[in-house]
């Protein structure tokens, strides 16, 4: 197990690209987080903003490269051949998947936390000059507040569950293109849909299922209790589909022929 | 790669027909892998089937809630309800009034109402086609703060005199009829005349109905979390009615067009519709509005046919992930040196693959949007939700704008996935350049003016094309992505979406050219 997980780490490490897309998760969180606390603003008490979650908004962008990381760490192994290799060398498929999950759990790790705190840094270097400030009802963003921690832990783990759910799903489909299209419309699609759907019972149970939608759930600070699903238990949904697309890769990885 | 089998570079002319063969080449590679044809059929059921989850829910807040909107004479959707002092009269003739007031009542809690005047409440002068919503008319009126407007047909609005009414500057209008002309004049004074505009109504009944009317849209409310519209009544003082040319006078009836229908026909306790006389007029209160049927929340429950397509997302997707496979796969099997052996002219290899995914792309959206649009409407106004009837022009611009939207988004796949040789990013760039804007822009996260700005210069310009409803300047909503308001016109936001797939187009032929394959 931990020689097969040093092989992953040495193949993830060794693809020039993956270096720069880690780069790329990085730095789109970061960039994407700053736009949109740059241009919200809160001109009174009561507006209703998150800034929290303004700030972590650019997890929105950062997900997609993680996705991208996780498709390419299995769908380039399929379109290039070396899944048989990495077989023969490792012939229990179990420790293939669960090698190739922890180097990527530890990479996302790493990457998720460098974004998301940097993230929050710059929400709280810009967010006072925007109008949130404690006239208008926001305290100074800290770590230390039990809600802020929670959005900041939940967004690593988002992230991470993220990468879970698309290394599942390129399992599944063995092939980089159709994973990744999967897993944007898991993503993308689902919120799209909600704001058409008329009936406020119908949005709100798509809200819950939706992956995107539920997961984030996690950064919300302000108004917990209006939102369609809780916090952790909006994370939790994402966490199941992500069970469920690890399950069926798992499954179609021992009884598939490569 | 397989760099044994990269021709060398020929000067040679292919063979006569060249291109054409070239095509049917590439078509048997595209029709012969069968994940590629699923995935086109697959597209527009998945378009269809999006479609139909998003018009499933029943209307419960407004069970029979579902009566059509009425349709104007353009083939729009039309809000049609005013108070209306009238009388038929037949042949050419005018009727002149003059206007001393216009004051309003805006109901800003259930129990509440203070005085408020819309800025589009308006009283005048009407001559209409009958009595029916929808039908053919040309006004002049007064309005609530942007002077005196000679309006007809819903759409067209002319500007007059600026300013207020009042009992000291009394406002004069004049509707004369001649033929199936309707001229409007103002005077400040009631002897100097000027045009404002005329109408043709061909078709206009030899009896149409002539008289005086009253309405009022909501008014616009900012409140801390967003903009809300308040419903409101107005009361115009008309004084010294008078008939000319050959309409001479009978007895004026009093009737409330459009009683349930309409943005904000809603009296409250003691703002009803009515009419009173007074001296040689009439004091006439009234509510609603006569108006095109605008989207965004001064229309709530209404749907409009983009909602039927919102599966396009979904077929989007696939379609990206065909058109940026279709190239990628080539390297990764080394068919592309094949490819490129058989056909030395490397430009004309991509043109060929850019044609065939276009054209499949092209007919998914063309189909799919054919069966949504006509069925999602009669699905969504079966469930109670009245459907905002566009002219068929529009119907057929957002079908075949769909079908151009999803050709342009494979076709920019194709050519960044040429660009980077690397599927997996060349899908996620092409869609997260579409579908994130769009989704920022729209969810409300940011702030109007960077969801505009998001809107005109990524990608997601193109959504524009599938934007049914009309931006008016004289109706009050709130013109935004949120509320599906695109910042560009729907052909401008196309070509953006055009131009960023062109520009990755054409960089992909000079690198084919250039690399080794």
């Amino acid at each position: 197990m931990k020689s097969a997980g040093r092989a992953e780490w040495t193949k993830l490490r060794t693809d020039a690209g993956n270096s720069w897309l880690t780069l790329g998760v990085v730095v789109l969180t970061l960039a994407a987080g700053a736009a949109v606390a740059m241009t919200s603003r809160c001109d009174a008490t009561g507006c209703g903003g998150d800034p929290t979650r303004l700030s972590l908004t650019g997890v929105l962008a950062g997900q997609v490269v993680v996705a991208i990381v996780a498709v390419l760490m299995v769908g380039n192994e399929y379109g290039t051949g070396m899944m048989h290799t990495t077989l023969i060398a490792v012939p229990r498929r179990l420790t293939v998947l669960l090698s190739k999950s922890a180097v990527l759990t530890a990479v996302t790790l790493v990457t998720g936390t460098v974004s998301v705190l940097g993230s929050l840094l710059i929400g709280g270097l810009v967010r006072p000059g925007r109008g949130f400030t404690e006239e208008h009802g926001f305290p100074p963003l800290s770590l230390t507040d039990g809600a802020t921690l929670r959005a900041a832990v939940g967004s690593v783990l988002y992230l991470v569950l993220i990468g879970l759910l698309s290394l599942g799903t390129t399992l599944v489909v063995r092939n980089a293109a159709t994973a990744i299209g999967i897993v944007l419309a898991l993503l993308f699609v689902f919120p799209i849909l909600t704001q058409v759907v008329a009936d406020p019972d119908w949005q709100r149970h798509l809200q819950q299922i939706a992956p995107m939608t539920a997961g984030l759930a996690v950064q919300t600070t302000v108004h917990t209790a209006d939102l369609p699903i809780g916090p952790w238990q909006g994370l939790g949904v994402l966490a199941l589909w992500t069970l469920g697309a690890m399950t069926a890769g798992g499954w179609l990885l021992r009884a598939r022929d490569a | 790669m397989t760099s044994t089998l990269t021709p060398p570079r020929t000067t040679a002319r292919p063979a006569r027909g060249g291109f054409g063969r070239l095509l049917h080449a590439e078509w048997t590679k595209f029709r012969t892998v069968r994940g590629w044809v699923w995935s086109a059929v697959g597209a527009v059921l998945i378009i269809c089937l999006v479609g139909l989850l998003a018009t499933a829910a029943g209307n419960e807040s407004d069970p029979d809630g579902g009566s059509a909107l009425p349709v104007g004479p353009g083939g729009e959707a039309v809000n049609d309800s005013f108070y209306f002092v009238h009388q038929k009269l037949r042949g050419d003739g005018s009727i002149t009034v003059s206007v001393s007031s216009l004051a309003g009542a805006v109901t800003t809690d259930p129990d509440d109402s203070g005085s408020g005047l819309a800025p589009w409440a308006k009283a005048g002068v009407i001559v209409k086609d009958g009595l029916d919503q929808g039908s053919s008319y040309a006004a002049m009126m007064v309005t609530g703060s942007h002077g005196v407007r000679m309006q007809y047909d819903y759409t067209h609005d002319r500007a007059g005199m600026t300013g207020a009414a009042s009992r000291e500057a009394p406002r004069w209008l004049r509707l004369q009829r001649t033929g199936d002309t309707l001229t409007g004049y103002q005077s400040a004074d009631g002897a100097k005349w000027t045009e404002v505009g005329h109408a043709d109504l061909s078709g206009l009944s030899a009896t149409p109905e002539v008289g005086l009317f009253v309405t009022s849209p909501s008014v616009e409310e900012e409140t801390g979390t967003g903009t809300g519209f308040a419903p409101a009544v107005a009361t115009g003082t008309f004084d010294r009615v008078t008939l000319g040319g050959r309409w001479t006078g009978g007895s004026w009836r009093n009737d409330q067009v459009g009683r349930d229908a309409g943005t904000s026909a809603s009296y409250s306790q003691d703002a009803k519709g009515g009419a009173t006389p007074s001296g040689d007029g009439f004091a006439v209160t009234g509510a609603g509005d006569i108006a095109p049927v605008v989207g965004g929340p001064a229309t709530s429950g209404v749907r409009t046919i983009e909602n039927f397509l919102v599966g396009t997302f979904a077929g989007l997707i696939i379609m990206v992930v065909v058109g940026a496979g279709c190239v990628t796969v080539e390297y990764r099997r080394g068919m592309i040196g094949l490819t490129l052996a058989a056909s030395p002219r490397r430009g004309r290899v991509l043109v060929a693959k850019g044609l065939v995914v276009g054209s499949v792309a092209l007919a998914v959206g063309v189909v799919s949007a054919a069966v949504m649009v006509p069925f999602g409407g009669r699905r969504s106004e079966a469930n109670g939700f009245p459907v905002l009837t566009v002219p068929t022009a529009t119907e057929l611009r957002v079908i075949v704008g769909t079908g151009l939207l999803l050709a342009a988004a494979s076709v920019f796949a194709l050519a960044v996935g040429a660009l980077l040789r690397r599927s997996a990013v060349a899908v996620t760039m092409v869609v997260v350049g579409m579908v994130l804007p769009y989704l920022l822009a729209t969810a409300s996260v940011l702030p109007d003016g960077a969801s505009q700005w998001l809107l005109r210069v990524t990608p997601a310009a193109g959504f524009a094309i599938q934007q049914s409803i009309e931006r008016y300047d004289q109706v009050v909503t709130v013109y935004a992505p949120s509320s599906g308001y695109f910042p560009l016109a729907p052909w401008a936001g196309l070509a953006v979406l055009g131009a960023y797939a062109a520009v990755s187009f054409a960089a992909a032929v000079v690198l084919l050219r250039r690399r080794d394959a």
